[in-house]
């Protein structure tokens, strides 16, 4: 007879330890009781962001532990010129016996900011997971059905080209103005919608990249590395690039977000993209291109502009600042807006290049620039005079 | 595409790299390391194409087993001694998460690889990914376990409390100082590579023998993504090693690395698992024995070794005197012990230990009874309010320590405390790795070579001073750690939420004045500090007093 050793495992306990089990102090406390919600009741996505980025104005006792080499820790006001109210009181002074308490929550205007899109792990892994998928669903039938045969050869030059070095701009502005910009600011609700923005660009370059990738293999004669020489040396790119690299010299995180999608997007971005390929495509017989930048189109026109509303918003209208926020934003439309116009001039020969001719340049500049105006009405932000070079 | 392989798509991907021709980037974090040498390859080779699916389906899966505990009723099984420490352990860990996603940009301008930039990139949502995951973890725990104190609360008391301190550091030191001490060596070399073992998967088996299979479902998950984390730090340090004049910093950085990861990691985890089990089979692993499998044999012997030949100075000494500290010197059960002598400024209950625990941990590490037994019973016997003080304030043959300056963790293996006056001020250390981090590695020169972006170690750095000569009552009420009668304390030294035997405001009132030993301590004459030195050391073990002379 053969005897089985009995296996070591945990027994399970009968413990009752549900929520109701029992009535007792706090026994019905279920809320994140730290904070203020923007909407009568807290959101899911509040409840997973709000406070996981501490700050010594208010909860932070001991303050920060590490500094860098100046003495300067964990995410100073400072590293932008706009201020929300509260911005200028002194972080609460902690000495032996002072206790621990600093003002109020949220002791800043900064921590009012909330994403309007919501962003959270959860959300952001299924909307990009259906981007992706439709892409490759798209190309994939389009490859099936032999579509790409139906592109007249400019177009395939001007996709090989043009489309293909707008990845660089993505992938620039993805990993070194907003990824870098996610370091910086002052709540985890600003630098978690940072670095969601990040990632959408970061991933519509590659979207761009591997479909480039696709086109390579599938029409004969394709340049898959034309659009390197083209991000390189064409005239008529050197413009965007200039201020896509012009951009990533920025040291105020705010200003960089606000130039990036507040100014240039809708004077470069939406112009090349939305009144170029968007609308020469579909006359060159090209029907998948749109549905691949259309992709980063939606990213920029339905969520991260979205966001960046909300957030400069709260600061054109703060209540401490409002004024001297705007005067700043001005300054900084003064400088980027003619840098913009400049490099979105420069795309101008590329309208000439499809052989069904999209719309004209400038009727799709002057749309950008109502675009770009309108924007700039719903911030409160007059349209500087440089709109008009 | 789908036909791509991925080796092709990420070679494709490469080509979205280009160097600026017109501006350069700002230079927004400095290193003292170069890379001037250095081959520049990615061995991570991750696209988003197939990561946002692979994310998402990891996601199903977490979702899924959440619903499915809640309609299973895991609550009914779980173990509220588990349970209350995941009160601390939760409210730390999505600051050190999201810490790491900030850290990336330390490495884009001072690490000078595009390849790696994109797998800095995916780390850097993956992060945010953890962050948000661990934090709606906490909202279910809030949600459908029956005490919601403590989950509630959580980010505020982690600001405030001196536990949360501690924890911070493994976040704070990811993003601050030096870019490649700080997000390479500190996060991905040590933290990640070698302290998630523990933390993400030792921990978690725990979990599951307490009844708690949420934890592991979240964060096997997270641990799924590490390894990647872990190629992207591997990658760079090869890169420093190339430059000869990098191995001085890297033998300092992996020094100050190491042993604070020690000493902050092994603290919680070890008393997570170690006291806060209800697990007592005596052939499931002590943390010690996890500590010996995980991170010496896995991580030591198995991935900091082989890196010798290529001029890496592997800090061994301190590699065996962690061990020593664990097996020797009773770490993980002298800070267990302090965080019970501390439970009222706590912001979770604490449950005693019985004479099964005490059992196994005589079995598991003989001679624990005859150092820590007599502590572990006054403390249940001090558990319910009956006319005395919490247990700290009792006298139950226990020196409140003093705190170390460097890793904030008391100095309680009491021989070891060194004292040093720094900047004008008399600091105690827990063990000499921590005097030498603060008084030569946090500095602008390092062995007579300029060191200009080492960081600071900055901050009101002992808790204790911020409350010298308070009332606890009051000290309570200021961090908020009180709940929604106005009266009863968050914390309790038992787990019986009968409200007659919780712990009040009114219990705290009656007791002395909180002391802060640093303030106390700079109040002394030099010969009054080296007589108090002289017999701290003479203390232990489990915080006694020193034997009369």
């Amino acid at each position: 007879m053969t005897t089985t050793a009995e296996r070591s495992a945990p027994h399970p306990a009968f413990t009752d330890a549900e929520a109701g089990a029992q009535e007792f102090p706090d026994s019905n406390a279920r809320r994140y009781n730290y904070f203020t919600p923007a909407k009568r009741r807290q959101s899911h996505y509040e409840d997973v962001t709000v406070e996981v980025q501490p700050d010594p104005r208010h909860y932070l006792s001991q303050g920060w532990l590490y500094g860098f080499s100046d003495g300067r820790g964990g995410y100073p006001l400072e590293w932008t010129e706009l201020k929300a109210w509260g911005s200028d009181r002194p972080v609460p002074e902690r000495f032996p016996g002072s206790g621990g308490k600093g003002y109020d929550w949220p002791a800043h205007g900064w921590h009012e900011f909330r994403d309007p899109n919501e962003e959270w792990e959860l959300t952001f892994y299924r909307y990009n997971s259906n981007v992706v998928r439709q892409i490759n669903q798209n190309v994939e039938t389009a490859r099936e059905t032999k579509a790409f045969e139906q592109w007249t050869p400019n177009w395939v030059t001007f996709v090989e080209r043009n489309v293909g070095a707008w990845m660089h701009v993505e992938h620039g502005l993805g990993l070194y103005v907003f990824a870098n910009a996610q370091r910086r600011a002052p709540t985890n609700m600003h630098n978690n919608a940072i670095s969601v923005n990040s990632m959408h660009r970061i991933r519509f370059a590659q979207d761009l990249a591997l479909y480039n990738l696709t086109l390579s293999e599938e029409i004969e004669g394709f340049d898959g590395t034309a659009h390197v020489a083209t991000w390189n040396s064409d005239p008529a790119w050197q413009g965007v690039r200039e201020v896509a690299e012009a951009m990533t010299t920025i040291d105020d995180w705010a200003e960089a977000v606000f130039v990036a999608n507040v100014v240039f997007e809708p004077l470069v971005g939406e112009l090349f993209r939305s009144h170029l390929v968007q609308q020469a495509a579909p006359g060159n017989g090209d029907f998948v291109t749109p549905t691949v930048v259309g992709a980063g189109e939606h990213d920029y026109a339905e969520r991260d502009l979205r966001y960046t509303r909300a957030m400069f918003e709260l600061l054109t209208d703060d209540r401490e600042f409002a004024d001297h926020n705007v005067a700043v934003l001005d300054r900084w439309l003064s400088e980027w807006t003619p840098r913009c116009i400049t490099a979105a001039r420069k795309l101008q020969p590329l309208w000439s290049q499809p052989d069904a001719k999209p719309p004209r340049f400038e009727d799709g500049l002057d749309r950008a620039k109502n675009r770009f105006a309108g924007i700039l009405s719903d911030l409160r932000l007059q349209t500087p005079k440089e709109l008009t070079q | 595409m789908s036909r791509q392989s991925v080796a092709k798509a990420h070679e494709k991907i490469q080509e979205l790299a280009w160097d600026p021709l017109y501006h350069s980037p700002v230079s927004q974090y400095g290193t003292d390391y170069t890379f001037q040498k250095a081959k520049k390859k990615d061995p991570l080779k991750q696209v988003l194409r197939s990561y946002f699916p692979m994310q998402e389906e990891k996601d199903n899966r977490v979702y899924g087993a959440s619903d499915g505990a809640i309609r299973g009723n895991m609550f009914r099984q779980v173990q509220p001694r588990w349970l209350e420490w995941q009160k601390l352990f939760l409210s730390i860990i999505p600051l050190p998460e999201i810490s790491a996603a900030r850290a990336m940009p330390l490495l884009f301008n001072t690490v000078p690889n595009p390849e790696l930039h994109n797998g800095q990139a995916i780390q850097m949502i993956d992060e945010v990914r953890h962050s948000t995951i661990q934090q709606n973890l906490k909202r279910l725990y809030m949600n459908n376990y029956i005490d919601p104190a403590g989950f509630n609360s959580s980010l505020r008391n982690f600001q405030n409390d001196y536990c949360g301190t501690i924890g911070r550091q493994f976040a704070e030191g990811f993003i601050t100082g030096d870019a490649i001490t700080a997000a390479s060596i500190y996060l991905t070399i040590v933290a990640e590579t070698a302290f998630t073992n523990t933390l993400f998967v030792a921990m978690p088996a725990e979990a599951a023998a307490n009844g708690d299979y949420l934890l592991p479902t979240v964060f096997h998950s997270v641990q799924s993504d590490e390894s990647r984390h872990i190629s992207n730090g591997y990658a760079t340090l090869l890169m420093a090693l190339s430059d000869e004049g990098n191995h001085q910093l890297l033998e300092r950085d992996l020094r100050y690395a190491w042993w604070n990861n020690h000493r902050v990691v092994d603290a919680a985890i070890g008393t997570f698992i170690e006291y806060g089990t209800k697990d007592r089979r005596k052939d499931r692993e002590s943390y010690a024995e996890m500590w010996r499998r995980w991170i010496y044999d896995d991580y030591y012997r198995s991935y900091l070794v082989p890196l010798e030949k290529y001029g890496l100075v592997i800090p061994h000494d301190l590699i065996e005197e962690s061990w020593n500290q664990i097996w020797n010197e009773g770490y993980v059960h002298e800070v267990a012990q302090f965080f019970a002598t501390g439970w009222l400024a706590n912001y979770w209950r604490i449950d005693p230990m019985t004479d099964e625990d005490f059992e196994w941990f005589e079995h598991k590490y003989p001679g624990w009874y005859s150092k820590y037994g007599a502590w572990w019973e006054n403390y249940a016997r001090l558990s319910v309010a009956n006319g005395h003080n919490p247990i700290a304030l009792e006298d139950v043959d226990y020196v409140y320590p003093a705190r170390c300056w460097t890793c904030m963790v008391p100095c309680l293996v009491r021989e070891d405390m060194v004292m040093a006056e720094v900047d004008g001020q008399m600091r105690t250390y827990c063990h000499e790795a921590c005097r030498w981090t603060d008084t030569v590695a946090f500095r602008p020169t390092y062995q007579g070579r300029e060191t200009p972006n080492m960081g600071q170690l900055i901050g009101k750095r002992e808790w204790e001073t911020l409350y010298h000569g308070w009332n606890w009552a009051d000290v309570v009420s200021d961090m908020g750690y009180v709940r929604d009668d106005g009266k009863t304390l968050v914390a309790q030294p038992h787990l019986d939420l009968d409200p007659k035997k919780m712990w009040t405001l009114d219990h705290l009132r009656r007791c002395p004045p909180l002391q802060s030993p640093n303030v106390l301590l700079n109040e002394m004459t030099p010969e009054q500090q080296a007589a108090f030195h002289a017999d701290y050391v003479r203390q232990g073990p489990a915080g006694r007093p020193a034997p009369a002379a």
